[in-house]
Parts: structure tokens; sequence; C-alpha cells
């Protein structure tokens, strides 16, 4: 059974039908569509070969011969967790518009169905063309999404959204197209293998820099993210922190160091400078925001600094020969990636709850709010620990591992890394303690209700990720150890 | 035996979970059975393990519990160590936490948070328990962590007050820093040893003197001395050692039971028991230890002077705990880890008693913590008075009782001591003998002696507090008493830690000690002729002199030493930088970040900018495009021209 093909194109074509439907009859048929996905890519978790780095639950069909372009499907320890942390965040979001959502209901979760259709596209597609079609195509829904169900600065919002991705990609897409004229085939695998000279790798990591920087984002190309994280309705925020950014990561993993090893090593100093501007630079601006959306934006980029520290790491360790630290440092960097799915869903999700009660997110509007909402209160502390990495819960693992990876290439790189337990945990803290401690500040916090069951449930159950990953993170560590170990051979590899 | 010792930390653990997400539904009362029971179990289980390991001299237990992860040849594993520190620690743990959380039924009966509280008591006790039970770095960084959690918790559990808020993010955030150094430290462990377990990591230790590595520059540092500093950072930060001393004191905005349980006898430990038992470590790098040992001497000395000003009965109680704290460090800096140890556990008990004491006479006295309004309470709450008397007797180390014998051994360890520092070190910690009876006895007469300086409504429900307060302090009071005369020939002198504390021949001052020392008795008879003795007495008697027979020259002292008060009351300007540099520094760092960098140079300058120079170019091309012909075929001719130029002179 295609299995790949049904996670993909489930959605998109229920999601279709579903923009027609409304009211109640989109909302149930969003969550079996969810539901139903989601335990399709169970299978791809559990019937997963964890032996092996090759390409699993393949799938090709010849598309366009006369360029080699394959509709080519695949999945391996790198790619399989995030499509499934895909189709389990889908359900989430399905249940968080439950209630919330009024205008347009069947539109709004049919659009999210197509987006994580086209999600799991990018994650499985081994064809260059394929997986650029996806890439973009994902921009659509979410630019729909924000510009339609956004905020009052959505248009700018959006428009600022769509070009600086768009804008990044285009380079990406002058890249592939260069390397099907080297190879003459647009197979992702078959790029890998490319012998490329000095001055070609060097060019190609920029064009590809130019896409995942700005998707995941780097900083100094981040300013999209809490424009658009501000503007975004809540489960549109909650699935651009939680599976967009990490086709970023994806893309560094898949793209930028197996294709270009060498022109990534020697850009690496560069890479984990702006990874640690990122996690210094903006942890500090975080400090600064009033705006809770806008915090746990800037926490993102701040996190997501780790993922591309972890990544990029490995070419220091690789130059020390140091092979243990390098699996250490991008396991990191995808344990990163995972955690911080759950985390910053939860966050947003979080925000939602009190937003759609009091229709503000300014930190100073709030005061007080565990008095009224004791059960809202404590899953809120909960996830603010898991943000600030607190052992125990997801959001530790990956930030460890990449401390670690980072302290064995050079000390100061961990200490700059390692800043973030103190920043994260101060502007976690401080917002927490603005926003639930204290006295009731004014009447609208007295008048608010504690969670209903259904939001109960969506926070419990990203609650039960968040500590089993934190408990037991070789879960999903052993799923990736094989890839990973064939990813890190071939980049230790110089390609000329 | 590896099931009983997962059944230690796992009772308090389940009794958490229980009061915590169904407290509801149990009720109050079912709550605290549950807790108290979930902690009896870890108790008595820990009793159980004390006569196996210590008593039947089992050999060390230590296997893992599950692998938590593997990345490469790196195994992250959680695995319990139990051995004759371990049992010891379970020891005190355990049976504080019982004694704390019978106390609490008396003390939070009002609160409305009684599920919540049992809770987090009982989280504690799991947290704790995991951290002095591991035999790896990366659980004890979790117990750690974990605690530090639980902590947070606590002092901000009455989370409408102000005060209680600011205070716990204070205490998380001071020792984030703390733990900022001590991940570091781990790093360090894995990056040179390549292992995260203590016995693997130990065995490697000794080949790593003479390596060196770069920090700053050109200059080489010892691996070794960096590891064990940035260890030993994580260990200020939750020891409470200068300069990450601040959140100690407000961390007394919590309940007392907690101040008493957590930020007195076993979470603020946690530093000294993990410096003790990375012995095999710090012993390699006599630069780290006198690193220790004069952050210890500094802490024990001048946070002691902070007592004396203090009004606030905890305040009081927390700068004194803030200051044994420092003598620990110092023990261990002069590689008396035993005598640390010792003091740690003798400090449990009377700290942990004079605390709950103090949350008595708050009980009694309506909530009222300054001591200038108390006055005489001896004769309302006489068992709260005895049981105080005798740990403040047990604090200034009056001979025979229990901190006696653990601050003479280590002041005279420090005085057997040559490392760098120690002579500074001794004469802080021998003037801290007498602030420390100073304040604790300006404390005990203020409160319990002398005029009545309270109003009549509440003398009239003045009265002594119920049992399950008043048990709790006997039960306290007789290991304040007993437990020093009986395990001092053991612990600092025997051979208790054979084989768990490592300490070279050259560094091992307690063995200088150990020739002067006959048995318990002699040792306390012997101390009338010592300078620590008289040092107690005097302060003692120079407190009953200013706050009982004069109370004018403490007055006459303040108005003449004017700024020296001060200097004390700004607790030396500690809090107040950090505000001001710290807090606020990165507020406005953050600020002018995102407002310069964020907003003005990259949105203004470059998204923005290049979106208007698109705009500015788009006008002039738009500009050009008039609809007339002979327009465009001028400036196709001019274009012919410019293109016939470049090829004729360039090509």
């Amino acid at each position: 059974m295609p299995i790949l093909s049904l996670t993909i194109w489930l959605p998109i074509l229920a999601g279709l039908a579903i923009i027609a439907l409304s009211g109640s009859a989109a909302k149930y048929t969003a969550l079996g569509v969810a539901v139903l996905t989601f335990l399709i890519s169970l299978s791809l978790w559990f019937g997963f070969d964890t032996t092996t780095a090759d390409m699993q639950f393949r799938e090709s069909v010849a598309w366009l011969p006369a360029f080699d372009v394959n509709y080519a499907l695949g999945v391996d320890g790198i790619s399989m967790p995030l499509i499934v942390l895909t189709t389990l965040i889908n359900i989430i979001v399905v249940i968080s518009a439950w209630e919330v959502i009024k205008d347009r209901v069947g539109m709004y979760l049919g659009a999210f169905q197509i987006m994580t259709g086209l999600m799991v596209g990018v994650f499985s597609a081994l064809d260059a063309i394929l997986f650029y079609i996806f890439f973009e195509a994902t921009l659509l829904p979410m630019f729909l999404i924000i510009g339609i169900w956004g905020g009052p600065k959505r248009v700018y919002a959006t428009i600022k959204f769509f070009l600086y991705t768009f804008l990044g990609s285009v380079f990406m897409l002058v890249a592939l197209i260069y390397l099907y004229r080297v190879g003459g085939s647009f197979s992702i695998l078959g790029m890998h293998m490319l012998e490329l000279g000095a001055r070609e790798q060097f060019w190609i990591f920029l064009a590809f820099f130019a896409a995942f920087a700005v998707k995941i984002p780097m900083w100094p190309v981040h300013t999209w993210l809490p424009d658009a994280h501000v503007e975004a309705p809540t489960a549109g925020s909650a699935v651009l922190a939680a599976i967009m950014l990490k086709m970023g990561g994806y893309g560094f993993l898949r793209f930028s160091l197996p294709i270009v090893p060498d022109a990534s090593g020697e850009l690496g100093g560069f890479m984990i400078a702006i990874s640690l501007v990122a996690v210094v630079y903006i942890g500090f601006v975080a400090l600064a925001q009033q705006d809770m959306k806008k915090l746990i934006a800037y926490s993102s980029i701040s996190h997501m600094g780790f993922v591309t520290l972890g990544t990029f790491i490995a070419f220091m360790l690789i130059g020390k020969g140091d092979i243990d630290g390098v699996a250490l440092g991008i396991e990191g960097a995808m344990m990163q990636m995972v955690s911080h799915g759950f985390i910053s869903a939860a966050m947003f999700l979080c925000v939602g709850v009190i937003y759609d009660r009091m229709h503000t997110r300014e930190i100073a509007d709030y005061g007080g709010v565990m008095n009224v909402m004791p059960k809202f209160g404590a899953f809120m502390v909960f996830f603010a620990m898991a943000n600030a990495g607190l052992p125990g819960t997801s959001g530790f693992v990956g930030e460890f591992m990449v401390i670690l990876a980072s302290f064995r290439a050079n000390f100061w790189l961990a200490f700059l890394g390692a800043m973030t337990l103190i920043l994260g945990a101060a502007y976690t803290l401080w917002m927490v303690k603005r926003v639930l401690f204290g006295d009731v500040a004014n009447d609208n916090v007295a008048a608010l209700t504690d969670v209903t069951s259904r939001e109960f449930w969506m926070l419990a159950s990203l609650a039960f990720f968040v500590l089993l990953l934190g408990l037991w993170p070789d879960l999903l560590a052993n799923v990736m150890h094989a890839s990973v170990e064939n990813l890190v051979q071939h980049i230790s590899i110089a390609k000329y | 035996m590896k099931l009983i010792y997962t059944l230690i930390p796992l009772a308090p653990l389940l009794a958490s979970i229980a009061a915590g997400l169904f407290g509801r539904q149990l009720g109050r009362v079912n709550s605290h059975r549950a807790t108290i029971g979930g902690v009896g179990i870890a108790f008595l289980l820990s009793v159980y393990a004390f006569f196996v390991v210590i008593v039947g001299g089992a050999e060390p237990f230590n296997e893992t519990l599950y692998t938590w992860m593997v990345s490469g040849n790196l195994h992250f594993e959680i695995g319990f160590l139990v051995d004759n520190l371990t049992v010891m620690m379970m020891l005190v743990v355990t049976f504080v936490s019982l004694m704390v959380h019978i106390y609490t039924i008396g003390y939070m009966q009002d609160d409305p948070g009684y599920q919540r509280f049992f809770s987090y008591i009982s989280l504690f006790t799991f947290a704790m328990l995991m951290l002095v039970m591991s035999n790896n770095f990366l659980q004890l960084f979790f117990g750690w962590e974990a605690v530090g959690l639980v902590s947070y918790l606590l002092i901000g559990f009455w989370y409408k007050k102000e005060t209680a808020v600011f205070a716990n993010m204070k205490a998380f955030l001071v020792n984030r820093v703390g733990d900022f150094g001590f991940l570091l430290g781990i790093g360090a462990v894995v990056l040179y040893t390549n292992t995260l377990s203590y016995d693997e990591a130990f065995a490697q230790a000794p080949s790593l003197v003479g390596q060196t590595m770069t920090i700053f520059g050109g200059a080489e540092w010892s691996v070794m001395t960096v590891m064990c500093i940035l260890l030993f950072i994580g260990a200020m930060g939750k020891s409470a050692q200068v300069p990450l001393h601040v959140w100690l004191p407000d961390s007394m905005e919590g309940p007392t039971p907690i101040s008493a349980l957590i930020h007195a006898a076993t979470m603020v430990t946690a530093g000294i028991f993990m410096v003790a038992r990375m012995s095999p470590m710090f012993e390699l790098s006599t630069t780290a230890l006198s690193f220790v040992l004069i952050i210890g001497a500094i802490t024990a000395f001048f946070m002691g002077l902070i007592g004396i000003v203090q009004n606030d009965i905890k305040r009081v109680v927390a700068y004194s705990t803030l200051s044994q704290l420092g003598y620990m460090t110092v023990a261990l800096g002069v590689s008396a880890y035993s005598a640390a140890v010792f003091h740690l556990m003798t400090h449990a008990f009377f700290k942990a008693l004079l605390f709950l004491a103090a949350g008595s006479v708050i009980m009694g006295m309506h909530h009222e913590q300054d001591i200038r309004k108390m006055g005489g309470l001896k004769k309302y709450m006489p068992i709260t008075y005895w049981t105080s008397l005798i740990g403040s007797l047990a604090l200034i180390g009056f001979p025979f009782l229990s901190g006696f014998y653990s601050k003479d051994v280590i002041i005279e360890a420090v005085h057997a001591s040559n490392i760098p520092g120690a002579g500074i070190a001794y004469w802080a910690v021998l003037l801290g003998v007498f602030v420390t009876a100073f304040y604790s006895f300006r404390l005990f007469f203020l409160v319990f002696h002398g005029e009545e300086r309270f109003d009549q409504h509440t003398r009239e429900h003045l009265h002594e507090s119920p049992k399950v307060v008043t048990w709790p302090l006997m039960a306290l009071a007789v290991p304040s008493v007993l437990i020093g005369a009986l395990t001092v020939s053991a612990i600092p002198f025997g051979d208790f830690f054979k084989g768990v504390i490592t300490v070279l021949p050259e560094h091992d001052t307690l063995a200088v000690v150990k020739d002067h020392f006959h048995g318990p008795i002699s040792f306390g008879l012997h101390a009338v002729q010592t300078i620590p003795f008289w040092l107690a007495m005097a302060g003692v008697a120079t407190a009953f002199v200013f706050y009982q027979v004069a109370p004018s020259i403490p007055a006459t002292l303040d108005k003449n030493l004017g700024f020296l008060r001060r200097i004390l009351d700004n607790k030396y300007g500690f809090d107040d930088f950090n505000q001001a540099f710290f807090a606020g520094g990165s507020v406005a760092l953050g600020r002018s970040l995102w407002k310069v960098g964020d907003q003005t140079l990259i949105d203004g300058a470059l998204v923005n900018g290049s979106a208007k120079s698109v705009g500015l170019f788009s006008q002039l091309a738009r500009g050009a495009q008039t609809g007339f012909l002979y327009h465009y075929a001028f400036a196709m001719i001019l274009g012919l021209l410019a293109l016939m130029t470049v090829f004729f002179f360039f090509i």
C-alpha cells in the first residue's frame, strides 16, 4: 500500500472537499480525516526499520520523463519523525479551532488539511522538483490562513511572509536546476552523489541557504516570523512554529549538508556564528517583548538557533575527528526540532486559550490569571518550564545534546549556547509571572473561566508527548541513529 | 535490592501525583495520608537500606535502571549508586521530609492549597532522592533542576503575593546561572572522559592531570581546574554561595515548612553533597579547592553578619543557613569532605528544627514575623521554647550538642590546612562563631524573653501549637542533641566514607585533626580550653547584654555606626546591583537590540528598504512607459548605440 501517498493525498483531497462543507459537518469531517491521516502515518512509525539508513516506503512513478522528473517518495530516520509530528499536530489544530472559528470554518479546516498533506510531501519527496512544488505550495494555505483569519495587520504580515520565503526558495530552484544540468537528474539521492567543485558548492550552498535560513528562520532574515505569528490565528501560529519552521532545518540536513558538504564545512563557522547570534541576541530581544505571541515567536527563533548550531557544529567536529560529537550535534538538532514542535504549538495554544477569552495578547492586560484559571495555569507553567529546557521535558534533550557537542568543538561556543539556560528561563518565566501570578489584575481577568474539556485534552495530549520525549528520548533517537550515521559518514568525506 | 531502591523515590512520586492530580477527589485528609504514607515508605525503606549497606556492610549498589538515550558511544542512563554517602543522605532527606509533612498538617490547615502543597513537597522528596541516589551526571542534573523547579513552585506557593512571585522567579534565575556553569562542567566531563557515569569518570580523572585547555587567548588552563570550578559554580547556585546567594533570603516568602525542608535542610545542601561526591575530581586541582575555600569563607563570615541586623524571624534563620553553608563549603575547600557532609547532616536536623520552631512562633503570633513585635513567648509556648533553645545551642556549637562536633571539626581542619586561602578562611570561620552565637541568641532573647511587645488581641489567642506541630519539633530535637556525639567517631574521624570520598595524603587535614581526637566525650570536655567555645559564649553574653540588660547599647551603636548598619541593611548592595545591572541591563539591552537591530536596521533599512527601492525603481520604470512609439524607438536606438560601444571597446 502506498502509505506515503495516502498520507499526502488523503488530507489534500479531503481538504478540498471540506472547503465546500460548513458548520459541524466540516468540523467532524476534518477531525475524521486528521485522525485517519495520523493513523496511516503511524504505520510509518511502527513499520520503520531502524537498522538501515536506506529510504523506506519508497514509491516512484515517472512524471516528466523528458526531464527525468519523478513522483518519488520515501522516508528515512530524519524525515519520518517529522511526518508523524505533522499529522499529530494536525489533529490538535482541528481540535483547537472547534468552537473558536465561526467564520468560514470549512475553508479554514480544509486549508489546514491541505497544508498537512503538502508538508508531509515536503518531508517525503525524493525528487527535487516534487520537493520544490510541495515546499512552495505550503505557502498558499498559510497565506490564506493568515490573510483571511488573521489580525488587523494581516496584509502587511502576509506579504512580508510570502515575499521573504518565496524569494528565498527561488534561489533554491535555480540551484536545483543547475544540479540537474550537472547530473542529469532531479533525484535528491542522486544529487547527494554529485562531485562538485569548490566554487559550485559555494554558490549552491548560498542558494540553499537563502531558502532554508529564511524558513527556519535564522538571524538576520527572521523578522517576518514575529509579524506572521502575531497576525496569524492560533492554529496558524501553532502549525507555523511546530512544522513549517522545521522545513528549513530539514532542508539543511537533506540538501545543504549532503549535496555541498565542503561548502557547508567552509561556511560552517559563519553558520555557527549566526546560530549563536540567534540564541543570544534573540534571547535578549524576547526579554523585551510585551506581546505574548511575539515573545514566543522570538523564543522560537532562539530555539531554532540550536537546530542550526547542532547541524553546523558537525564540521568543526569532523575537523577534530570527533565522529561521536558529530552525531550528538545532528541528533540534538533533530531532537530539538521535534521537541520544539510540541512545545511551541503548546505555547501558542496556551496564548490562544486566553486570547479567545480576552481578545488581547498584551502581557500588561493580564495578571493573576492563575486565580481564576488554575488548570490553565498549571499547563502554562508546565509548558513554560519545557520551553526553558527543564530536564524531564523534551525541551531539555536537544539543547543538552547540542551544548555537549558544542563543548567538544570549543568552550566558548558551548558558553554562548548555554546562555539559553538563563535567557530562556528569564523571558519565559517573566512572562508567566506577569500573566499568571499576582492578584487578579482587572475585571476582564476576573471574568475568565478555566479551560473547557476540549482545551484540557488538547493541552494534556501535548503535555504527554513533551514528558514522554523528555523522560525517554531514546524512543525517538533510536529511529534516527542509522540515518544520521550515514549522513555523518557522507559529509566527512570531501567531494573534491 | 533494585526493586527496593526503585521504590524509595517512587513512593513519594506516586503520592505526589495522586495528591496533585486528584487532590480534589481525594480530599484534604486522604491527600495528606497518601503523601505522608509515600514519604513514610521511603523513610522506612531507607532505614532498611541503612541496615543493609552500613550495618550489614553490603557492597555499594551501582546499577542502571533504564537507558534514557544512546548517541554514538555515549550512553545516557538513569541509575542508582547506593553507598554510605547515599544512604546517609537518604535517611536525612526522608526523615526531615517526613517530619515536615506531619508538621504541615498543622501549619497549612487553613490554606486553600492544602493538597497542592502536599503534592509539591512529596514531589520535592522524589526529586531530592533521585539527585542523591544518582550514579551519573545526567541524573544528577535532572534531580538538580527538578528540586529547583519544586523550589520555584513552593516559593511562589502563595502566588497572589507579589513578593513571593518575585522571589520564586529570582530563585529560579539565579539558580539557572549556577546551572549554566554546572552544565558546562558536565560538558567538560563528557569531552574529556567520554562518559557520564561517576565511576568511569572518576577512574579516568587522574589521567587528566597535567592536561590543559585554552580558554582565553593563549593561556593554558588545567582541565581539572576548569572542570571542577564549572561544576562548583552549579554548587554555588544551589547551595547559595556568594555571589549567587541572593535568592535564598528572598525564598523565605514561601511557607515555613518548605523553608525548613528545602531552603535549610536538604536542597541547599545539594551543592555540598555534589562536591563531596566528586571528591576524586576536586582532589586533583588545588586551585579549584582554593577557589571553593575562599568562596565558602566569604559566605560563612559576611552572610552571618547580615543576620545580625535582620528583624524578620525567618530571615535571621535564613542568613544563618547561608553562613552555615559557607562553613560546609570551607570544609570542602580544605578537603575535609566528610566533615562537610557531617555538618550537612547535623545542620539538617537543627536547622529544620529552628525553622519549624520559627514557624510555630509565627502561627502563635498570627503570621507576624517581626521579632521586634514579639518577646516573652517562653511562658506561652514552652515546647517551642525548649526545642528552640536546643536548636540554637546546637547551631552555635555548644559542647556535646550535634553542631558542636561538626563545626569544631571544620574549624580544626581549616587550621590544619595549608592550601592557599586557608589562613584567611581560618579567621573567617573563627570569627563566624561569635557572629553565629550573637545573632542566634539575639533572636532567641527577643522572641522568647523580655517584655511582651504585642497587643492584647494577639495575647488572647497566643498558645502553644497543636501536637502535629510540636511532635516534629521534639522528634528533630533528639538528633539535634545526639547525632553529633554518636557519629563523630565514625564519620569525620572513622572510615565511614572509605572508598566513597577520596582525599590525597597531602590534602588530608582531617588526619591531622584526628591525632587530637580521643572520643566524643573528651573532645567535648576539651572544648572549654579552645577559642571557638569562648567566642560562642562571648556571642551569647553580648546578645544577653544588648537585648536583655541594656537595650540602649544597640540603639547607640546604630546611631554611631550608621554607615556599617546601612551596608548590612543593603546586604552589601548585591540585590541593588543585580536588579540594576543584570535585570535592568538585560531588558534594556533586549529592547535596544529589538528597536535598533530588528526594527530599524533589518526591517527598516533592509526589508522595507528593499521594498521601497523596488517601489522607487518601478516608479522610474513606470515613467518610461509613456505609450508614445517614438519614445520607445528613441530608447531602442540609444540602447543599440550603448551595446555597440561595449562591443567595440571591450571585446
